[in-house]
């Protein structure tokens, strides 16, 4: 069965529909990689599928949760569901190992001991171990948002979204991001990912969908994709942006 | 009888800012948990509530305090309500100190970043949680520094409940200088008195300003 389904989902903002009839199914491990032009709808999807954005038709099921509004079943799909955003979105207030704690200690209850066993577990897996208690603003960009996804796994979702987490990043910073996603993806963990970086997404992704106009326009394997691709807008888009 | 200005006069003058730091400090107080629901209320989606705290807001800051005073004072009175002068210049202190702490408050909780609420209710917090542990943490360090300027206001505004005869600072001034004929001495000393209060309350505003632009929004 698939973990996040959906089937022809329109959403449009005032006059402007940026998503008119999207079907997407994901299984289990795989590691979606939503490619682009801006305003393509991409990014849109994306926060359908934790309910950032309302649709307005259509039908959206992620781990198991039918996508419903309604507080409490709102928050029991986003509790199987990570989202790193592009500006980390760290709270400031709160120390590194508070971030990742928060969350799993309010929602989940985990106690106190254990939230921070858990805590160091996931710094320890993004290599971020030694700043458990600094404050965000003093952490590089690269380092937030690793702390940021730190934060995500910390609730243990079967899904991580990622929305162009590496788009606020200098070109060294990008890379130990994408490293870490990389992990993941090795790890077996279901991702879909906005995403400007083609070569990662060529390298790391199992299946590659292009979003053109509020529709996925051409969807496969990049290596396939890539190497012959099906539609002029695709093969056009790769030509501008693989160097 | 005329008497001379002496310690006895100045203790009493001391004593009355007793009441006056009795009435900011009752007027923070209720008029702080008034403002908390107003601001909350301000942001919150539901529309009726959110008019309803506009409302107020405007009104309340749209008619002078002494208004407000002569309502809660003389109004409730003739309804039936005889409230003692504290009584009814705490209320009204509280109403007017409500309206505008809830307006500056809404404006921190609105200067909160989007992301902020967004990222945390992707965490699946609820709202009271988005609110106590993400949300009003980060708007107390914006809040901060009006509401301190806004209590020095509310010190100097509690004069006008001298109007009711409450004995607080500037009432007490006008009753030592019908006995002493002074009044370039008492009134001298009262606002001495009031920028004693007031002074070290602007100093901690102007500190805090300074230290409140700690976070970098990434």
């Amino acid at each position: 069965m698939s973990i996040v389904t959906v089937e022809n989902v329109h959403k449009r903002f005032g006059q402007n529909e940026v998503l008119k009839g999207v079907s997407l199914r994901v299984e289990r491990g795989q590691v979606v990689a939503l490619l682009g032009r801006s305003g393509s709808g991409k990014s849109t999807l994306l926060r359908c599928l934790n309910g950032l954005e309302v649709i307005d038709s259509g039908r959206i099921e992620v781990a198991g949760h039918e996508m419903s509004y309604e507080p409490a079943r709102l928050r029991a799909l986003r509790e199987d569901v990570g989202i790193v955003f592009q500006s980390y979105n760290l709270f400031p207030h709160l120390s590194v190992a508070e971030n990742i704690m928060l969350a799993p200690g309010l929602v989940k209850r985990v106690d106190k001991a254990a939230n921070r066993r858990l805590a160091e577990q996931v710094l320890e897996r993004i290599g971020l171990l030694d700043k458990i208690d600094e404050y965000p603003d003093s952490l590089s960009g690269g380092q937030q948002q690793r702390v940021a996804i730190a934060r995500a796994l910390a609730m243990e979702p079967r899904v991580m979204l990622f929305d162009e987490v590496t788009s606020a990043l200098d070109p060294e910073l990008t890379e130990e991001v994408l490293e870490v996603i990389e992990q993941l993806a090795r790890d077996g963990m279901t991702m879909m990912l906005v995403t400007h970086e083609m070569n990662f997404a060529r390298r790391v992704a199992s299946t590659v969908v292009f979003m053109n106009e509020g529709t996925i326009w051409e969807t496969g394997e990049p290596e396939a994709m890539f190497s012959n691709p099906k539609t002029s807008e695709f093969k056009a888009f790769t030509q501008r942006n693989v160097k | 009888m005329i008497r001379p200005f002496g310690m006895q006069e100045f203790l009493f003058l001391i004593e009355s800012a007793g009441w006056t730091l009795l009435l900011t400090l009752i007027a923070s107080i209720l008029g702080g948990v008034l403002a908390l629901g107003l601001a909350i209320a301000r942001v919150s989606v539901h529309i009726v509530l959110k008019e309803v705290a506009r409302l107020y807001i405007s009104v309340i800051q749209g008619i002078p305090v002494l208004m407000v005073l002569f309502l809660s004072y003389y109004g409730l009175a003739q309804a039936g309500l005889d409230l003692p002068p504290v009584i009814a210049a705490s209320v009204a202190l509280s109403i007017y100190a409500s309206a505008y702490l809830g307006d500056i408050w809404r404006g921190a909780i609105q200067s909160v970043h989007r992301q902020q609420w967004e990222a945390s209710a992707s965490l699946a917090l609820t709202r009271m949680q988005q609110y106590r542990y993400v949300i009003l943490p980060q708007s107390v360090k914006i809040a901060l520094p009006p509401t301190v300027g806004f209590l020095v206001q509310l010190v100097k505004n509690t004069s006008i409940v001298s109007i009711v005869s409450v004995i607080e600072l500037t009432r007490a001034g006008q009753l030592v200088n019908n006995v002493t004929f002074e009044p370039f001495k008492v009134f001298i000393i009262v606002a001495l008195i009031y920028l004693a209060i007031c002074y070290p309350m602007s100093r901690a505003s102007r500190y805090l300003e300074g230290k409140s632009r700690v976070y970098r929004n990434g």
